[in-house]
């Protein structure tokens, strides 16, 4: 494999309605190609009725050390969750 | 098309049958020896078209022939003479050049050809076209992308592609050549007449091959024989390895 490909992140969305999954990466020599690549790799069973790839060094991700400015002081302010409430029966994503 | 038997088009089908499964063999070879990762599972992808395709092909010949033969038989038991693939198809697999200006040919004139097909008076014949179309179009749209890219790439890709187009154009001709068994089914509207997709075939292949920075070969070599039987010595070898189970263990099932 060429030293210029470059990796992807692919993002399946399984059926209309629903929103798109990330399923993996793949390395392509542009965006053309991954979603070519896309395709025969990550929907060859009918996984998929549209896919998004994005260039992996688009993508600015949080970091390990983030974690305790982050998460943490979100851990005593119980008041942010809807837990307290009854969901009735026909609701199934909350 | 009251006058042609199901015999006749039965020897027609194995014909459309044979290319598929030679090239699908072929392309089947790449499994797991791919450039990389992801080109491997996609060449492996289309191999499985043209297998299935030949499977569809091979179904139909032996709904037509009733005689107890398979699609299995059909492919396994068959020796070389009797198989009448155009000889383009098996031709070994080369480098990964080779392989892709194959592709590239085979895949304009398959979309074209199956075009065709779908107009078929045959229902089943039209059927198999129909459904073949959507796949070539994908495989054709894969295939030209990489002589683009190798085609106008590196001064070694370059040379590489064009070496497999001059290697691969003397075999080229025969695509478009209709014997006469072939001529009267189109001319009673079951078959395709391969000359009149020339045209459009030399087109686009001319249109590519200028974008791809390749020259369109000018020698005028060609070679011929598969519908009758006559192949290179490589479809030979390719058959040993194809049907190297069902000859050792004759009728052996899964």
């Amino acid at each position: 494999m060429s030293e210029a490909m470059k990796l992807f992140e692919v993002f399946i969305r399984s059926k209309r309605g629903l929103d798109h999954k990330h399923v993996g990466s793949l390395h392509a020599e542009d965006a053309a190609q991954a979603l070519e690549y896309a395709r025969d790799v990550y929907t060859r069973r009918s996984e998929g009725v549209s896919i998004w790839v994005v260039e992996s060094s688009m993508i600015t991700a949080s970091q390990e050390d983030d974690c305790e400015s982050f998460y943490d002081p979100l851990d005593d302010k119980p008041y942010r969750h809807a837990t307290h409430y009854q969901l009735p029966e026909a609701v199934n994503n909350m | 098309m009251s006058e042609i038997s199901s015999e006749q088009i039965k020897e027609y089908v194995l014909r459309l049958a044979d290319d598929a499964v030679v090239q699908g063999h072929r392309l089947s070879e790449w499994c797991s020896h791919g450039p990389f990762l992801e080109e491997d599972l996609a060449l492996t992808n289309v191999a499985l078209d043209f297998i299935g395709r030949a499977r569809m092909f091979y179904a139909y010949a032996a709904k037509l022939a009733d005689d107890g033969s398979t699609e299995d038989s059909f492919a396994y038991t068959r020796d070389c003479r009797e198989f009448t693939n155009l000889l383009i198809h098996e031709l070994p697999r080369g480098d990964f050049a080779f392989t892709c200006v194959r592709q590239y040919l085979v895949d304009e004139y398959s979309l074209r050809f199956m075009e065709e097909l779908c107009n078929s008076e045959d229902p089943t014949l039209a059927a198999i076209a129909a459904k073949a179309i959507k796949e070539s179009r994908y495989h054709l749209r894969r295939s030209r992308d990489w002589m683009l890219r190798l085609g106008d790439g590196t001064a070694e890709s370059n040379r590489r592609m064009q070496e497999a187009l001059n290697e691969l154009w003397g075999y080229t001709h025969e695509l478009f050549e209709a014997d006469r068994f072939e001529l009267s089914l189109a001319n009673a509207g079951v078959a395709v007449d391969p000359s009149l997709l020339r045209n459009e075939w030399l087109t686009a292949v001319s249109t590519t091959c200028e974008e791809a920075t390749l020259s369109l070969p000018t020698e005028n070599w060609s070679v011929r024989g598969g519908r009758e039987g006559i192949h290179t010595e490589h479809l030979g070898h390719l058959l040993s390895d194809l049907q190297f189970l069902q000859r050792a263990y004759p009728g052996l099932e899964w």
